[in-house]
């Protein structure tokens, strides 16, 4: 047996935006263990809970992430409804599905570029950010927020989009499917892309699954979950195919992402046929007893909003269990046997997001 | 909307309980803790094709429960955090970080009494 060394990777590291460190145990350029450590980050959002009134606290969710953050705010106003019996109307569950898709997207396009920046395809990079921008230009119109949204409260959301501006939206959309169609061509075609990314970071099937891995990250190992399938909102009235690669390595993994682009573009629209006129929100009184488990499909896999009212104003707790908390088990598995010049793409290939986790 | 169950066990039959689950095959969905009075309510969650079920402890401060990483692998990363943020004690995790995995700037935050707002306040 070789002799077993230590290399630390992170917290920072150039393909890392966010600190998260792992403590690679090699021989000679294989890694045999990994060691992951989390915690500079950590905001107690959770805690937070205490002191800020329910309804207030739809501003902390939104911020527990920069990129997914109008899931998290309409996650938690979905459990809060829950646990209220509250009737969301038909328009707002709607509004609330294209917010929520064009996250994805966002988020998605986000991922793609930040990866190809891993392996150093720079113009790649450039060129996801550039229709990025596009979706983000959509997301300010109509909530007037570009990361940080605050069209969603407890009862509805706060803005309407009108009639026409779906329209001209659904419509922009073919353009953009277009430039994601040149994108993702790239990302699926390329030789020198498929030669970097295939058979790194494997995880099977059954590992994926009993190793708690969500979203993209069991997807691309054929492992089909997606908890918009539990009908939250309008996603109950809306076609949603799940997309799944059954190879479980890192080319998979961009493979579900790039796919996912265009479901999400094909549920936008079948929201904006189907919307119906009416209110968006409902007078709110009173607080939560009770409690619910919400969850919901951020862009990086299942999300769970855990949420406990005693019938004050305020949350006795917010427990949020975030998608990249439950991928960093599925990510050991994915690092031991890699070699060392792999880890970057591997650790990238799950989507981290560690503001998230930290929360 | 999701229908929810949970189920109050005694700590003697968490093992047992979580067995089962993972002979039928289900997924851990998470686990996580909540200070209530001077108890803890510790959730397991499993889902098994979206379908959600909970089991739940009741334990004091100095309960000792046991890991359920031998079965379900990926539990170390809530029990770590359940100890980093409650000081709940775990016998037997598969990787313990000894309160290392989520920095604090005070030990055991989720303990702590909550805060009282009374008007006027600052946040």
């Amino acid at each position: 047996m070789s002799k077993q060394i230590i290399v630390p990777f992170g917290p920072q590291h150039p393909v890392l935006p966010e600190p998260i460190h792992l403590d690679l145990v090699l021989e000679d350029e294989k890694v045999v263990d990994v060691i992951p450590s989390i915690g500079y980050i950590h905001r107690g959002f959770e805690k937070l809970v205490e002191k800020r009134e329910y309804t207030d606290y739809v501003y902390i969710a939104e911020r527990t992430c920069g990129i997914c953050s109008f899931v998290h705010g309409a996650t938690f106003c979905q459990g809060i409804e829950q646990i209220m019996n509250i009737d969301v109307p038909e328009r707002a569950q709607y509004l609330r599905v294209i917010w929520s898709e064009y996250s994805r997207l966002h988020s998605h396009l986000l991922w793609l570029g930040l990866f190809a920046d891993s392996f150093g395809f720079e113009n790649l990079f450039m060129n996801a950010w550039k229709i990025r921008e596009d979706i983000l230009d959509v997301m300010e119109q109509t909530t007037g927020g570009r990361v940080i949204q605050g069209s969603c409260k407890v009862g509805g959301v706060r803005r309407d989009i009108s009639n026409e501006k779906l329209d001209m939206m659904a419509k922009d959309l073919d353009r953009i499917d277009r430039d994601m169609k040149k994108l993702t061509t790239v990302f699926l075609k390329d030789d020198s892309i498929r030669h970097r990314l295939r058979n790194v970071g494997v995880i099977s099937r059954e590992d994926a699954y009993h190793f708690g891995a969500v979203g993209p990250t069991a997807r691309g190992s054929g492992v089909s979950i997606d908890a918009r399938k539990l009908g939250y909102g309008a996603y109950d009235r809306l076609n949603v195919q799940v997309v799944t690669d059954s190879c479980g390595d890192s080319y998979s993994r961009c493979a579900v992402r790039a796919k996912e682009l265009f479901t999400s573009t094909d549920l936008i629209r079948q929201a904006v046929k189907k919307i119906p006129e009416g209110p968006i929100d409902v007078k709110v009184t009173g607080a939560p007893e009770g409690e619910y488990f919400m969850r919901a499909e951020q862009p990086r896999g299942e999300l769970v909003h855990y949420l406990k009212g005693n019938g004050t104003k305020f949350l006795v707790r917010s427990r949020i269990r975030t998608p990249t908390l439950t991928n960093i088990p599925p990510l050991i598995k994915m690092l031991q046997g890699c070699e060392l010049a792999d880890v970057p793409v591997i650790v990238l290939s799950i989507d981290p997001c560690i503001s998230c986790t930290e929360r | 909307m999701e229908n929810q169950t949970t189920t109050n066990i005694d700590v003697g039959k968490l093992i047992g309980c979580v067995e089962r689950f993972r002979n039928k095959g289900c997924r851990l969905v998470q686990i996580g803790c909540t200070k209530v009075g001077e108890q803890y309510e510790i959730n397991y969650s499993f889902d098994k094709d979206y379908h959600f079920e909970n089991i739940r402890l009741t334990v004091t401060a100095d309960t000792e429960i046991p890991s359920i990483s031998g079965m379900y692998w990926s539990a170390f990363i809530y029990e770590n955090e359940m100890h980093d943020l409650f000081g709940i004690q775990v016998r037997g995790m598969n990787i313990d970080f000894k309160g290392t995995l989520i920095r604090t700037a005070i030990k055991y935050p989720f303990s702590q009494p909550p805060v009282t707002v009374t008007k006027g306040d600052k946040p």
